[in-house]
């Protein structure tokens, strides 16, 4: 799905969390939202999951507007921050959770249910954790279920905030590589946070690089490597 | 531990003052809980099982029971409400007097219950506009039944509320939000997350919480007007059984009382350990 959007900006009171920012995402892409914390990063991608409403500015999907659509008629698949897994649940029962949340009409029957959260399960390649609770996974193996549970709603977007922070390096890379195959897997537009330039750069095909509310440059990682728009992302991404 | 080791963990007391501080605290626990409880139950049976069985069939005993039980039952669900409203609004919202309304709902704990009843007496009593008014209409607040059960609900309004505010504050948005991007309505975020994980906290509540609506006495003391049979609840029957030398009676009916706290107490135990991994995973209690 092609996400627009257009002069979105967002305070919160006397606070200004984004000036006016626009940015194309094109079908597909994999996009890095790239930043320090303070940026307004991760308020562009909740007001594109539907969790915040912009202060003024519209967000279109495929050229329709949506600004208006609530978080569930978004139907975007948002992997947050510490993953926010439903702890008194089952790996199972958290990736069910969004069939069984559907509207009676569009609910599959249990057996298709079971079928479908099966094969997320392998697709994250963790087919054995299924009957676990949330504390006794790796934070790795968090990250993934996380992941899964939000595939499963079969989503038009997929959006991450910081998937990777607390996770160590090595762990890091392995997902890194996952989130990748995913991508291309599922085919689906994905826009994912990060403060981690280097991340940033290896993963996405797209880097939107802000500070304070605003972009500074939009590029493909090559682009932004060879020319840095301005001195703000020439000191980020050499840090 | 051996002998031989001299060094101990900075955070670590040596063994005399830990010795003397759980003694401290089992000294006091034996002679301020265990010996009067133990004092009420020998006093209740002191001229025998039947003479004590006796006593509770009295008709002001059983009327007693009755009304505290019917009290409990109506302010125990109000309050649950009431605390999972406002913990709701406390810890889901930012608005303006936030801090006040937390101020306003410890208020119960540090106003006297006396001071609480002749509140309502005056709110709502039949020398009040609205008292008059709804004592005209037949609906008599004051010396009786609602107005035990507001007194009820005024003193122990705190108790709900205050176990859910911190576990909701720990537990934050971002399970709920989660459950929302996946299509998931208010009400079924609310039935399947929210609920879940404060159950162990709003149960601890509401257990605390009818303990306290069992035992009240001051307020209910001065709204209830003490009819005997019929507006006195089981403390306010057991002081006036006391006050009239009738011991046996008094401790019988003081000892079923005490029996319904420990009862409460012995459930909260039973469900704790029956469900101790649910609560080690979400953290509860």
């Amino acid at each position: 799905m092609h996400i627009e959007i257009d002069e979105i900006a967002k305070s919160f009171g006397e606070t200004t969390a984004l000036h006016p920012v626009s940015l194309p995402i094109p079908s597909g892409a994999l996009v890095a939202l790239l930043g320090p914390s303070g940026s307004g990063k991760t308020t562009l991608l909740r007001i594109l999951g539907g969790l915040e409403f912009p202060s003024s500015g519209r967000v279109l999907f495929d050229g329709k507007d949506a600004t208006g659509l609530t978080v569930q008629e978004r139907r975007a698949g948002f992997v947050f921050q510490s993953y926010a897994l439903f702890r008194h649940m089952t790996v199972f029962e958290n990736i069910a959770y969004g069939l069984r949340a559907r509207p009676r009409a569009s609910r599959p029957p249990n057996a298709e249910i079971t079928r479908r959260v099966t094969k997320l399960l392998e697709l994250i390649q963790l087919p054995d954790i299924g009957k676990r609770f949330p504390t006794q996974l790796s934070g790795g193996q968090r990250q993934r279920v996380a992941l899964a549970r939000a595939l499963a709603i079969e989503p038009r977007m997929l959006l991450l905030d910081e998937p990777f922070g607390a996770l160590d390096a090595r762990v890091r890379k392995e997902l890194r590589t996952g989130l990748r195959e995913i991508h291309d897997a599922t085919g689906l537009t994905t826009v994912f946070v990060t403060h981690d330039q280097e991340e940033a750069m290896e993963l996405a095909d797209l880097v939107v690089v802000m500070s304070m509310g605003r972009i500074e440059q939009i590029g493909k990682p090559s682009d932004i490597r060879a020319r840095p728009a301005t001195d703000f992302v020439r000191e980020f991404i050499s840090a | 531990m051996s002998d031989v080791t001299t060094f101990r963990a900075p955070t670590e007391e040596a063994p005399i003052v830990r010795r003397i501080l759980i003694g401290v605290v089992v000294a006091l626990l034996a002679v301020l809980v265990l010996a009067p409880l133990f004092v009420v139950f020998a006093e209740a049976l002191s001229r025998g099982v039947g003479e004590a069985v006796k006593s509770l069939g009295s008709r002001d005993a059983l009327a007693a029971i009755r009304l505290t039980l019917t009290v409990a039952a109506f302010a125990v669900p109000l309050n649950a409400i009431f605390g999972l409203a406002a913990a709701w609004a406390i810890t889901k919202f930012d608005f303006r007097g936030k801090a006040f309304l937390i101020t306003l709902i410890d208020l119960p704990f540090s106003v006297s219950p006396v001071v609480a009843g002749l509140c309502l007496v005056l709110l709502l009593g039949t020398n009040s506009t609205l008292g008059g008014l709804l004592v005209a209409n037949g609906y008599p607040i004051i010396f009786a039944l609602p107005g035990i059960v507001l007194a009820t609900v005024f003193v122990t309004f705190p108790f709900i509320a205050r176990e859910l505010i911190p576990v909701m504050i720990e537990q934050g948005k971002a399970e709920e939000e989660a459950a929302l991007t996946l299509g998931a309505s208010g009400w079924r975020v609310f039935r399947t997350v929210t609920l879940p994980n404060i159950r162990w906290a709003l149960l601890y509540g509401v257990l605390l919480c009818n303990a306290r609506a069992m035992g009240e006495f001051g307020a209910v003391a001065v709204v209830s007007g003490k009819i005997r049979g019929e507006t006195a609840t089981m403390p306010i029957t057991i002081e006036m059984m006391y006050n009239e030398y009738l011991s046996v009676a008094a401790f019988s009916l003081a000892a079923v009382l005490a029996l319904l706290a420990l009862l409460t107490l012995a459930l909260k135990t039973l469900l704790e350990w029956r469900h101790a991994d649910a609560l080690a995973a979400t953290g509860g209690h």
